[in-house]
């Protein structure tokens, strides 16, 4: 029997109340994991990613943003297991830094400019930890040599426009783990640095998640960080997960065609040039993604399917077990 | 940081120089002989006799030559002798009346950034609520009401109305000088003040400060744990504070032309009854004097808020 995982959200539905319609941003979904796993989140821009993550952390934008339906479960640092949903404002507070620490993906506005980058980390160690100004900061320079920066006891106090970007990111890393969370999501966190940075900062997450045993829902829009990441992926499309599995089995044998097609839209290693060379384009799902504003009932993926049909525009497709846990939205599943 | 007050010091004194060549050209193109003042109309005076009373007071030199004697003069405080005032000094005249506009003034300046900021972070706060749409509306008639008529009304209501404070005056003439005193004197002419200038302060407290909640860093704020009210009051106000402070030292001369206006309403012993009395008796020297020193406060508040911004922004370069 597996453990009981860190995070488990069942049934989310999260629904943004705007001008002009409800705006359902993220629909049935059903997401686990485990301590010491890295779930993958991906797909394209406003596939509902980041407001997944937000969803967990309660960070929804406040007056706009709900949880209309389902469960988030997490199992705090504690053992105790909290519903997020249910428990409301100041507990959630009492989460949120604590249990589950976040990294976002611009580094530079994520860190507020007029504090030192050693006292936006002591922070949350002070209010969760109940530690004195000096132990918290102490332990900020701690986290700032874990997470490879050089000279850390100078660093910490320079303020973030005296970082590089790389180091920027590095920092608010130190920011989410300084509580040693259970869980750490991470949104894009590599999307606004240059190449050699993103590298980096992939092998210091996988470090440090492997050093803390911790849970990592990892967000992202690209196939190849989701390869050199994760253990298990879900792949997200207008707001639901169609597809799900571990990484290996997702990435040998796709079967939805949104990932078949996602997949096709990467180059592998050479290939781009002998494409290029012999000048054919880089193939790429033909269409775009549909309006979140009263979504027409079948399966979201249909307008741009090739496997399309006549089923596939009238009911909303349940989700396939195809064996060795992988999952897929997609009732022609054995064909793709 | 003490570097860098130096070197705000040394512009704000190059700026205070252009400002008396600015005064000294201004005066000097404005109609009328500067040596009519001198002259007594009812007693006839040869040419030559004029001629040399030109001569003794410097007239007849070129401009710049008399700007640098005056400034000479100026640098050892010795501003020459009022005209109306049969010869008076000007310096000891001018200096005895700034004390009270400066108090006034400040006094004003302090009630607008005080209520201005802390009614901005409500209405912020508040956003939408009655709170806010109450405050922003009573900015509004702040703002757009001309302040001839708030002053008016104002005295009319809270000093002959409910008699709360003295109708005019600093202090009870004859009664010992006592701090209580002063400050009932006060607090009606600051009040009325502080009204234009904390309403637009508050407006523009306001905005910034829902721009910079919308802000990532405040996001982060939320996510690290951090309760909601110090999310405002450390993560949020800190940043939206720096544009008002900009804004409180490029008004701060709206602050002084109504401190001149309030003094005369109020009968407060400052320097407007004597500004405006040496403009209609075109009495340079007490002009030039006291248009000196207010310039000079205008660029001692903005070289203070010039600090101010340097000490809440790190990003500000200081070294
Ligand atoms: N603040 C918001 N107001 C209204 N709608 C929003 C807001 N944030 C997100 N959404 C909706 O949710 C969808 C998913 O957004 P998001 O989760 O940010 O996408 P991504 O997968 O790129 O992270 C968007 O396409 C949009 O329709
Ligand atoms: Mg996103």
């Amino acid at each position: 029997m597996q453990p009981e995982p860190i995070l488990a959200v069942s049934g989310l539905r999260t629904v943004f109340h705007i001008a002009g319609g409800d705006v359902v941003a993220v629909r049935d979904l059903d997401l686990t994991v485990a301590a010491g796993e890295t779930v993958a989140l991906v797909g394209e821009s406003g596939s509902g990613k980041s407001v997944t993550g937000l969803s967990v952390m309660g960070l929804l934008p406040r007056g706009i943003g709900r949880i209309a339906a389902g469960t988030l479960r997490l199992r705090r640092k504690s053992g105790e297991m909290v519903e997020l949903q249910a428990i409301g404002g100041e507990a959630l507070r009492r989460v949120r830094g604590n249990d589950i620490g976040m990294v976002f993906q611009e580094p530079l506005t994520s860190l507020n400019p007029v504090y030192t980058v050693g006292e936006q980390i002591a922070e949350p160690i002070r209010i969760h930890l109940g530690r004195s100004r000096r132990e918290a900061w102490a332990q900020a320079v701690r986290l700032l040599e874990d997470v490879g920066i050089p000279d850390p006891a100078r660093r910490a106090g320079q303020y973030p426009h005296e970082l590089s970007g790389g180091m920027r990111q590095r920092a608010t890393i130190a920011m989410a783990l300084a509580c040693d969370p259970a869980l750490l999501i991470a949104d894009e966190p590599t999307t606004a640095l240059d190449v050699t940075i993103q590298a980096q900062i992939l092998d210091l997450l996988a470090r440090l998640q492997q050093e803390r045993g911790m849970g990592m829902l990892f967000v992202t829009h690209n196939l190849g960080v989701v390869a050199e990441i994760a253990d298990r992926v879900a792949v997200m499309y207008a707001g639901s997960i169609v597809e799900t599995g571990s990484v290996t089995r997702v990435f040998a044998h796709p079967r939805h065609p949104y990932t078949k097609g996602l997949m096709r839209s990467v180059p592998r290693l050479g290939e781009a040039t002998a494409l290029k060379e012999a000048g054919t384009p880089l193939p790429t799902i033909s269409g775009s993604v549909p309006s979140l504003v009263n979504l027409p009932p079948g399966c979201p993926f249909a307008p741009r399917c090739p496997y399309r049909i006549d089923a596939c525009v009238s009911a909303y497709p349940p989700l396939a077990d195809t064996g060795e846990g992988q999952l897929s939205r997609c009732i022609r599943w054995q064909e793709v | 940081m003490l570097h860098y007050i130096l070197r705000r010091s040394a512009v704000g004194l190059l700026m205070l120089l252009a400002l008396t060549v600015l005064i000294f050209g201004m005066l000097r193109l404005a109609p009328g002989d500067p040596i009519d003042a001198y002259i007594n109309p009812s007693v006839p005076m040869s040419a030559s006799d004029l001629g040399a009373l030109r001569v003794r007071l410097g007239l007849d030199q070129p401009l710049p030559v008399q700007y640098f004697a005056w400034l000479g003069a100026a640098v050892t405080g010795d501003f020459g002798y009022s005209i109306q005032r049969g010869g008076e000094p000007v310096l000891p005249l001018v200096l005895g009346r700034i004390g009270p506009t400066i108090l006034l003034m400040f006094s004003g300046l302090l009630i607008a950034t005080v209520a201005g900021i802390a009614a901005g972070i409500i209405s912020a706060v508040r956003r939408n609520q009655p709170t806010d749409v109450g405050l922003s509306v009573l900015a509004f008639v702040g703002i757009s009401s001309p302040a001839f008529l708030t002053a008016l009304l104002g005295l009319y209501i809270f000093a002959v109305m409910l008699r709360w404070a003295p109708a005019g005056g600093m202090l009870t003439p004859g009664a010992p000088f006592s701090l209580t005193d002063l400050l009932a004197h006060l607090i009606l002419p600051a009040s009325l003040l502080a009204i234009g200038h904390g309403a637009l302060i508050m407006r523009y407290m306001r905005s910034s400060l829902l721009e910079v909640l919308s802000q990532d860093y405040v996001r982060t704020a939320r996510a690290k744990g951090v309760t909601e009210f110090w999310v405002i009051v450390k993560h949020a106000v800190r940043n939206a504070l720096l544009p008002v402070i900009t804004l409180i030292g490029s008004t701060i001369g709206i602050a002084i032309g109504g401190a001149i206006f309030i003094e005369s309403i109020f009968d407060w012993p400052g320097m407007g009854l004597l500004m405006v009395n040496a403009v209609l008796r075109r009495d340079y020297p007490v002009i030039m004097c006291a248009t000196l020193l207010t310039g000079a406060c205008v660029i001692i508040v903005n070289l203070l808020t010039d600090i101010a911004y340097a000490a809440v922004d790190p990003r500000i370069k200081v070294a």
